[in-house]
């Protein structure tokens, strides 16, 4: 009986958090800042709710050979360039693409977060969504993705110098329309791939994924759409991390990379008007909705020791630092990248997935040792996957 | 009891995470120019006529 009256109050509280977010937002910085808030929710309760992820589906397709997330992210990046791209055509002036260099640093960098994802079994998108729902292990993580992308803007610039291509779009490559066709054409071409890839039964999605695969395509067409720019996630967190450097009394503002005029205003102007920190926030605030929602389980699901702690903590920082270097995460620059046409997501993809593959070989080697439980002697990533909640 | 046990539950550490953006806005509130709700963008950038001012991943 007790649960029954608490249950329905407890979500209420839920959905006035949720609002209060949102109402706060319009009042503190305007509709648009409201608008990007409720898309953040949105990303967030669909993350968390539909269990749609990046690194989990990265990690499945080479241990158990489960292609069906894999092929719901290219369904989501195309459904989503398959708007996104005439839009940029027809809007140029407002609209802009994740448009970035294809470089030595970045490639390097690619395949270096794509190493620590798996170890810190989370993305950019995925840190945010768990750290947002309770995972201890994030939560940790989110801390040095904050600090590693604070510190790789620093470095951006000398990373950047080593050797990078000018920008090159599928648009200037191929023409407006045919770069979209190319695009889908790659897409369904690495799908093929996947489903060559997987065992019988690991091929065909669930409802789930395709609802997931559709609300998060639309969610980041209403990014581009609102903000002028696609869904980011790593800018903004770097921009917490210099905030934060900043009120504890250093001048960032006199640094490279803070001192380009547009960096200058995004740290004296507040959060609530820097779209990547406004959705970033709505993204934690969603999952965490989605977790009290359901009442999952209280109990953590990775019992390390100290030392693997440190791991978790060093490899957020490393996952930050590098995706500041790659010019974006699997949201800004494998996500946004491709469907809005930018070599360089395509490029960050093949590197990022190499490099996962191999931190999955890390893993076990890095945190398996620290585990204290029997249960966490079990192969790391299998053992985390089964118990824990899903990687994003 | 086991190791995870001793560990702070999963809607602590939620609310851990949620009092962290809290702390950051309040931070970023006293340390930021005040938002000027009469210069706010328009609610779409769609239509609006201007250009995107947003900082990006892809940003150098």
């Amino acid at each position: 009986m007790t649960a029954r009256r608490t249950l329905p109050l407890t979500r209420a509280s839920l959905v006035v958090l949720a609002l209060a977010l949102v109402v706060g937002s319009f009042a503190s910085a305007g509709p648009r800042t409201a608008f990007l808030m409720m898309t953040g929710l949105g990303l967030g309760l669909v993350l968390e709710g539909l269990r749609f992820g990046f690194t989990g589906p990265w990690r499945a397709i080479v241990t158990d050979r489960d292609g069906r997330g894999l092929i719901a992210q290219f369904l989501a990046i195309g459904l989503c360039a398959a708007v996104a791209f005439p839009l940029l055509s027809a809007f140029p002036g407002e609209l802009g693409g994740a448009y970035a260099p294809v470089g030595i640093a970045m490639i390097g960098a690619a395949f270096v977060f794509g190493m620590a994802m798996q170890l810190v079994m989370g993305c950019g998108s995925g840190v945010l969504v768990n750290a947002g729902s309770g995972n201890l292990t994030a939560l940790l993580a989110l801390a040095g993705f904050i600090a590693g992308s604070f510190l790789g803007a620093l470095h951006l610039g000398w990373w950047t110098g080593l050797g990078s291509l000018p920008v090159y779009t599928l648009q200037d490559m191929f023409g407006r329309s045919a770069g979209l066709w190319v695009t889908l054409a790659g897409l369904a071409g690495l799908g093929m791939l996947v489903v060559l890839r997987s065992a019988s039964g690991k091929r065909r999605l669930p409802a789930r994924l395709w609802l997931a695969a559709g609300l998060i395509a639309g969610l980041a067409v209403l990014n581009l759409v609102i903000a002028g720019q696609p869904w980011g996630v790593v800018y903004g967190l770097g921009l917490w991390g210099a905030k934060l450097v900043q009120a504890a009394g250093i001048d960032v503002a006199a640094t490279a990379f803070w001192s380009a005029p547009a960096h200058t205003e995004r740290l004296q102007q507040s959060l609530l008007t820097d779209v990547t920190s406004v959705t970033n926030i709505g993204i934690i605030v969603g999952a965490f909705v989605v977790m009290r929602w359901r009442r999952i389980a209280d109990a953590q699901v990775a019992p390390l020791r100290l030392s693997g702690w440190a791991v978790i903590l060093g490899a957020g920082l490393v996952l930050g630092y590098s995706a500041r270097i790659a010019f974006g995460c699997n949201v800004g620059a494998y996500f946004s990248g491709i469907a809005t046409g930018s070599l360089h997501g395509w490029v960050w993809f093949v590197a990022a997935f190499a490099g996962s593959t191999v931190g999955l070989t890390f893993r076990p080697v890095l945190l398996q040792s620290s585990s204290m439980t029997q249960a966490s002697r079990e192969p790391a990533p299998q053992a985390v996957t089964r118990k824990g909640p899903v990687a994003t | 009891m086991k190791f995870s046990d001793q560990l702070p539950a999963r809607p602590v550490v939620g609310l851990i995470t949620l009092a962290f953006i809290g702390l950051l806005l309040v931070v970023d509130t006293v340390e930021s120019t005040p938002i000027d709700p009469f210069a706010a963008p328009p609610p779409v950038a769609l239509g609006s006529g201007l250009a995107p001012v947003g900082a990006h991943c892809t940003d150098l």
